[in-house]
């Protein structure tokens, strides 16, 4: 066991944890944080995908022991104190279906348009090409990324 | 003009909120607290084989192993429609990936430890991993005791074969049909199995208490068909409904895959061996793959006979189903579509076999489209050869032979009022028909696919949906119901359907996930039946509900009933301008009267629906007498495709759907069920397909070799397009669209494939690969 000490949402958790245990299951089991969500298990599917400093990390891929004194930061940060205009935009074009894929396309979205708040589509299919949904064809998604960054020129 | 304040509406999901914001709860979200043990699955590596010993020594000695359980543990048979199943493997595997043992651990990874030391001797068996081979004489047989399994009355096993179901549709004299045609093609079209893939795998958790209550948290579409499958195969243990309690959380994804029962069953049952306890299991990707339902492979062998004038006389639809080792629900599919094997048209002289057969490779089952999409590549090929050898116009050819409302279906029944001329006539003209499209890019090729197609819900004559509906103290309501949202806008439809009776806006209307202890039955979220059947049930829930409220005001106001209705949230009268009753100053505390007494109280309502016109009783060796199908949904689609003439790498520049919704209650949600199923139909041609070694091993199952389409596999542009004439018994006239948009991807790609390059690809997937080496054999034979 060891201690790590990082930064979950703007708190600061300390926790122990085994060598080998993955961030997602620390995430899940022992933080209560479950928007993240497993997938596939191997980084093929982006469901369980974080902000690690700003920058989405998959966290099946990630050892919990690497985020000591790190920031984390999940879909459950990003929807407080309320919840952004993205993901208001999301809602209104009705984006998702089952919901399962949201919370790590959100991670990924939300990373693209604090880089670049003007996406065109090429860029937008790009940032979300690691994140597998298989409900939507993916293009409400889209549309509601492109409505942001619109509006965001205004 | 929409007559309707809030059917036909763009509203916006009233689950949306809770899935972006991280709020919605998955099975594998739900916390069990300490008493939890995890649950990992022994699998057996053979496709066929008797098991021999079973040592699970090793592994009960494992740290935080808490016990570990095999098929004499649990000799109790299940299934949906036909009992040929075992909860874990008894004397024989047959399947790589069957469940043969269980290790209960306290966490997973002792679980896991424990079960790599499991050792499984096996006396392996023949396998036969092909529908062809297995229907040959000399085959190995996967189910000697085929003869004595419990079955619906409406499966033809044939013992002492591999053959598990056969349905036989005949009509007309096809003999006579094909020899007044003047034109016959024949040939035959392959399907392989492809997997659902939806993003959350399977997850159940089982718990049986000390007072003998057995509940179980499952990811599925089915809770009340679930708990009835637990309560039949447990009954052994002297569990029975009122014991059985099934939660269904939030779904990430079905597409069939979560419907029945599959690997649910094992923490049922394992909880029954540990009382007090909560036992998890959530499969892998992996487990995914191999151990859940399939969509069956097909081979089809198809004859359609066509006079000069494009007129069709006869169509003999052969169609062999790999059906994997277990077919208890793979057999309707055969079913389903052996009743509907002559597409969306008018054909006098059929004769449709359409043969389940089992075979040494997993269980096949429900996949949105429920075989009509396997049947349709094949079928839609076909088409549009036929018109083209007849130098007809394919889209002529088929508006022609298209079926109509009140022409029979090849059982007999008559067909539903239906837009399907509309549908073909939209597609035509928003893809631009006729007209040939060019690429500026010499290396590429474009060309145009179209195809139609036809869906009828499978489902027992005799399934029904029931719904509850209670006011609050605010005037808004709980919507109790038992369907899925498993996406497709479930919960969203129903509340327009209740708020358009009782005028109170879907935003104040609460539909929670269901619980079978407290939510009224539903049989299944599949055969895209919710809208149409829940929808109903909805709909005489909200009626009732009024009826009562109604009922209320008259008896007290002294109004007569005929003169009120309800808008805005309130009671109103025709002949009374200023009477407004707001529905919250009553609905649950009641009316008080001169001398203060209250009249009324809670309004609580139910509604309930079943088909009672629905039979599946008919001539077993033509299927005709009887009404097996409630309806079908009708629709068309057409692609612009865009082909590099060296590496076959296709793209489609647009993909237009059109689909007859009855009505459409949501027209967004319709809109979204069209751009995410054609994508799922594209993929399924395009990119997947489930490859098996000769030992029935399947080669690709995770999602870096088995390639489900990512952001950018998108097509440039895809078209919506909603059809509304009316499913008279319909809740407004809707019925149900979600699986159909996926149906018309695999021809429309074939189709169109052929019109760039003049190579006609008789087998799915058509990958990149599969254009290039075609082209290329083309080339090399018209060269030598």
């Amino acid at each position: 066991m060891a201690k790590i000490k990082f930064t979950l949402n703007d708190e600061i958790r300390t926790i122990d944890v085994q060598p080998n245990e993955i961030l997602l299951d620390v995430l899940r089991d022992k933080l209560g944080t479950k928007s993240p969500k497993c997938g596939c298990d191997r980084g093929d599917c982006g469901a369980c995908a974080v902000l690690l400093n700003g920058k989405s990390v998959r966290s099946c891929l990630v050892f919990a022991i690497e985020v000591d004194g790190q920031e984390i930061r999940t879909l459950e940060g990003i929807s407080q104190p309320k919840l952004t205009k993205l993901q208001e935009t999301f809602i209104e074009l009705n984006s998702f279906q089952c919901g399962y894929c949201a919370p790590g396309v959100i991670i990924s979205a939300t990373e693209l348009l604090e880089h670049n708040p003007h996406p065109d589509l090429e860029e937008i299919k790009e940032a979300l090409s690691g994140n597998l949904c298989r409900c939507t064809g993916y293009t409400p998604i889209f549309d509601a990324i492109m409505k942001v960054s619109r509006k965001e020129k205004k | 003009m929409n007559k309707y304040k809030f059917i036909g509406k763009d509203i916006v999901r009233i689950d949306g909120r809770e899935k972006v914001s991280g709020a919605a709860i998955y099975g594998d979200d739900i916390d069990f607290g300490p008493n939890l043990l995890y649950a990992e699955i022994v699998s057996s590596t053979q496709a066929h084989a008797i098991i021999k010993k079973i040592d699970t020594r090793a592994a009960e000695k494992v740290e935080g192993v808490y016990k570990v359980f095999t098929g004499k543990d649990f000799p109790y048979k299940f299934g949906l429609y036909m009992k040929d199943r075992y909860i874990f493997a008894q004397d024989k595997v047959r399947f790589v990936g069957e469940q043969v043992a269980a290790v209960i651990g306290r966490t997973p990874q002792a679980a896991k430890k424990g079960a790599q030391l499991v050792k499984v001797e096996y006396e392996p068996l023949p396998a036969v991993t092909n529908q062809m081979d297995a229907l040959k004489k000399d085959s190995v047989l996967l189910h000697p005791d085929l003869g004595e399994y419990p079955h619906v009355p409406w499966f033809f096993p044939k013992a002492k074969t591999n053959i598990a179901h056969w349905r036989k549709t005949r009509k007309g004299n096809p003999d006579q049909g094909f020899k007044e045609a003047d034109l016959t093609l024949e040939d035959e079209y392959f399907v392989p199995r492809y997997a659902h893939c939806a993003i959350e795998t399977h997850v159940a958790i089982g718990k049986y208490d000390l007072s003998g209550r057995l509940t179980v948290w499952s990811s599925s579409q089915s809770p009340h068909t679930q708990r009835h499958l637990f309560a039949e195969a447990l009954a052994p243990m002297g569990l029975t409904h009122k014991n059985i309690r099934v939660i269904a959380p939030h779904v990430g994804g079905g597409f069939g895959g979560k419907a029945g029962v599959t690997m649910e069953i094992l923490p049922a049952a394992l909880a029954t061996k540990l009382p007090g306890y909560a036992i998890k299991l959530r499969w892998t990707r992996e487990q995914e793959f191999v151990n859940t339902y399939q969509r069956l492979g097909v081979v089809a062998k198809l004859k359609v006979g066509v006079k000069k004038d494009g007129t069709i006389t006869a169509l003999d639809h052969k169609i062999y189903w790999d059906a994997g080792a277990y077919v208890e629900y793979g057999a309707n599919v055969v079913n389903a579509v052996g009743l509907s094997a002559i597409g969306p048209y008018r054909i006098p002289n059929v004769s449709i076999d359409s043969v389940c057969v089992y075979t040494n490779l997993p269980p096949g089952g429900a996949y949105r489209g429920f075989g009509y999409s396997e049947m349709l590549f094949g079928l839609e090929s076909h088409m549009t050869r036929i018109a083209k050898k007849l130098g007809m116009d394919e889209v002529k050819f088929r508006l022609k032979n298209a079926i109509k409302e009140s022409d029979t279906t090849a059982y007999g029944a008559e067909m539903n009022p239906n837009g399907l001329q509309q549908c073909i006539e939209k597609v035509a003209k928003e893809i631009e028909w006729g007209k040939p499209v060019k690429s500026k890019d010499p290396n590429k090729a474009i060309g145009k696919g179209f195809a139609i197609f036809w869906k009828a819900p499978a489902m027992p004559p005799n399934a029904s949906s029931s719904a509850f509906l209670k006011f609050n103290e605010d005037g808004s309501i709980n919507l109790i119901i038992s369907g899925m949202d498993i996406g497709q806008g479930y919960q969203t439809v129903m509340a327009q359907i209740a708020a358009e009776i009782l005028s109170v806006p879907p935003s104040k209307i609460r539909v929670e996930t269901p619980d079978t202890d407290r939510n009224p039955y539903e049989w299944q979220t599949v055969a895209s039946h919710i809208t149409w059947s829940s929808g109903n049930a909805v709909k005489r829930a909200a009626i009732d509900a009024r009826e009562q409220i109604l009922s209320l005001v008259e008896r007290v106001y002294c109004i007569s009933k005929d003169q009120l209705y309800l808008e805005d949230e309130a009671v109103k009268c025709t002949t009374r301008k200023n009477f407004c009753l707001p529905l919250k100053d009553f609905v649950v505390n009641g009316i008080m009267t001169e001398d203060g007494t209250f009249k009324g109280g809670p309004i609580n309502a139910r509604g309930m629906f079943l088909p009672e016109f629905s039979s599946a009783n008919s001539d077993p060796e033509t299927s005709q007498g009887g009404h097996p199908n409630v309806h079908y949904t009708v629709g068309a689609g057409a692609l612009t495709l865009e082909i590099d003439k060296e590496t076959g790498k296709m793209h489609v520049l647009k993909a237009v759907e059109a689909i007859d919704a009855g009505q459409a209650i949501n027209p967004d949600l319709i809109r979204g069920q069209i751009t995410g199923g054609l994508l799922q139909g594209l993929a399924t041609v395009l990119y997947e397909d489930m490859r098996y070694d000769e030992k029935g091993r399947l080669l690709n199952p995770n999602f870096t070799d088995y390639k489900i389409p990512t952001a950018m596999d998108v097509p440039d542009e895809i078209v919506p397009i909603i059809v509304e004439v009316p499913q008279p018994d319909g809740p407004f006239g809707a019925r149900g669209i979600g699986e159909h948009t996926m149906l018309p991807a695999a021809p429309m790609i074939a189709n169109a494939v052929e019109d760039a390059l003049g190579i006609r690809i008789k087998s799915m997937p058509i990958t990149a690969e599969k254009v290039a080496m075609t082209l290329l054999l083309k080339h090399k034979k018209s060269k030598s």
